[in-house]
């Protein structure tokens, strides 16, 4: 039930992050969570949207980008709730390449997005352990 | 102290350098025709037959050589002599991935050797100096050109190749080095090293410098003379014709006499190969008149340059030869190294990358310093930021085994690099490496 992340290049100059946001905005989509990395030459911007695919199409004209499935995995607001997700992941040997937390309303809760190396499996896991993870629909509904 | 090296010939009158030359010329176009194939076949194009060549006025009959050919040939194919007269190789960056590969009998390694002695007599040593030799040693002509003229001077020679400059200076100062012999632009970080750690120009025991392998300008001179406490001077030459000591500078620091009883030289047009007269500025081309191992005739050096009889007040009376005003090739001198644009687009294609990409090259703190933009492609793009550093590593690592220096890689936005006329620009220069 992975979702759809999808992944812009930024180059490093003045008014490119702002006339990729700018883009998205004009075409009224909604962005639910994002994180950017940065590097010394380039920023990478990633991104779940409320409309992935024409999200895509807008931004493909612009930059380079790419969709990643990620998992967005409900956290309990409790002590330890992050470290139980990510233990049940490291023990099973699935590897983070990164995460990045979101929310949306009160009663939605918070939420962290797991970029992993084996997504399927990530997903099984969680599954099988009762940790509820967000799918498309969920994303769409908000 | 002596002022010459070979005073004979160094301030023979012109009619006996001339009749060397026209002795030597003759039996070295015969030498060439009879053992170098691939030569032989270019007289034989132009209809040039060894008894057309009675003087160095004929040579401008003959073919001309360029990178090109000498990559073309690699490794062996202008090779004059069997390889068991051989004693040595050096070699240099071709124009892609094959280097140049320059072959020396011990009679040429004597030659190039005299050459550099007289370069080192014409700075001021003798036998009572210590010359450090801070050229990188290995397939670089510079280290191992120089060391062997200190050797033949007689200078106390330490062969410290280039880097490590915290030794550098520890030998320098511990063993009062007399002649520092290194790139212009390693002189300069040497003095400013000094000055950082509180030595004053007269602290050292240097009295010059013999700078060369990279260009640099009359105001870079006068810093490294003043930061030293020394007087800096100019040495020329290129591995295909032996190495550093084809030409050198004397006490006027005013051009560079080239050693005309070894190497003949011409000035053309670098675009229509006519011979120029003297005090045209032109593109320089070298006959080897008396090497046996890669003799190579009517090479084209792609320098720009300008020559000079004038009377030169040391008493020699080889021609002089201005410092190199530009190129007219593509090929940029980065660290002392020969770079060639199209080495590097070698590298991206193998690498499986588009050959977008522009060079930066630009001097930072008397160092020059080289960044390489290439443009990403859509299918090369990943979220994750490891894998574009996993990238440019790659790519640096590949850069540097074919250049021999380590470019700085960054990955850019398709189509970000800018374009004239449709036409990428591919190498921005910051220096200002020409007065």
């Amino acid at each position: 039930m992975a979702i759809q992340q999808i992944s812009v290049f930024i180059e490093n100059k003045q008014g490119k992050l702002l006339n990729t946001v700018k883009a998205i905005s004009c075409e009224g989509i909604n962005i639910r969570a994002m994180s950017i990395a940065d590097t010394q030459d380039f920023g990478i911007l990633r991104m779940i949207t409320s409309d992935h695919d024409r999200t895509l199409e807008i931004l493909k004209e612009e930059s380079i980008v790419s969709t990643t499935e990620v998992i967005a995995v409900k956290m309990e607001d409790k002590v330890g709730s992050l470290y139980e997700v990510m233990k049940i992941l490291s023990d099973a040997g699935v590897n983070i390449e990164y995460m990045y937390a979101f929310t949306a309303t009160e009663s939605f809760g918070a939420y962290v997005i797991f970029r992993v190396d084996d997504v399927a499996q990530a997903q099984e896991l969680l599954d099988k352990s009762g940790i509820p993870t967000l799918c498309e629909e969920d994303m769409r509904a908000l | 102290m002596r002022k010459y090296f070979q005073p004979e010939i160094e301030t023979a009158p012109r009619e006996e350098i001339l009749k060397i030359q026209n002795e030597k010329i003759v039996k070295q176009v015969r030498h060439v025709y009879e053992n170098v194939k691939y030569y032989r076949d270019l007289m034989d194009a132009k209809g040039v037959k060894p008894e057309d060549i009675k003087g160095v006025d004929d040579i401008k009959k003959l073919p001309f050589l360029s990178k090109a050919d000498l990559r073309e040939a690699y490794p062996y194919g202008l090779l004059g002599t069997d390889i068991k007269n051989c004693v040595r190789i050096q070699s240099t960056s071709g124009t892609t991935g094959k280097r140049v590969v320059a072959f020396y009998t011990q009679g040429d390694v004597d030659m190039w050797e005299d050459c550099t002695a007289r370069a080192i007599v014409a700075a001021g040593g003798d036998e009572g100096d210590v010359c450090q030799v801070a050229y990188g040693y290995g397939l670089f002509t510079g280290g191992a050109g120089i060391h062997g003229g200190s050797h033949k001077v007689g200078c106390l020679t330490l062969p410290m190749s280039s880097g490590n400059t915290e030794r550098q200076i520890q030998f320098m100062m511990d063993l009062n080095a007399t002649i520092l012999c290194c790139t212009p632009s390693y002189a300069a970080y040497i003095g400013e090293t000094l000055a950082e750690k509180g030595y004053k120009p007269e602290d050292n025991k240097l009295k010059a410098g013999i700078f060369g392998a990279e260009p640099w300008t009359e105001e870079m001179r006068r810093d490294i003379e003043k930061n030293l406490g020394i007087k800096a001077y100019d040495i020329y030459g290129l591995t295909e014709i032996s190495g550093p000591g084809v030409a050198f500078e004397c006490e006027e620091q005013h051009g560079m006499h080239i050693n005309e009883d070894h190497f003949y030289v011409e000035v053309i047009d670098p675009d229509t190969g006519e011979v120029l007269p003297e005090g045209s500025k032109g593109e320089l081309v070298f006959t080897s008149l008396d090497k046996e191992a890669f003799p190579l005739l009517r090479y084209r050096t792609r320098d720009i340059c300008v020559l000079s009889r004038e009377k030169c007040s040391c008493g020699r009376t080889f021609i002089r030869m201005t410092k190199p005003m530009g190129r007219s090739d593509d090929m940029m001198i980065i660290r002392g190294v020969n770079v060639f644009p199209s080495q590097i687009e070698t590298v991206l294609l193998n690498e499986g990358y588009s050959p977008n990409y522009q060079i930066v090259v630009d001097r930072v703190n008397n160092s020059d310093t080289i960044d390489v933009f290439v443009e990403l492609a859509p299918e090369q793009f990943s979220d994750i930021v490891s894998r574009h550093q996993a990238r440019e590593k790659k790519l640096e690592s590949a850069m540097r085994t074919m250049l021999g220096i380590g470019p700085k890689v960054h990955l850019v936005a398709p189509k970000s690099i800018a374009r004239s006329e449709g036409k990428a620009v591919r190498v921005i220069d910051n220096r200002k490496l020409h007065d």
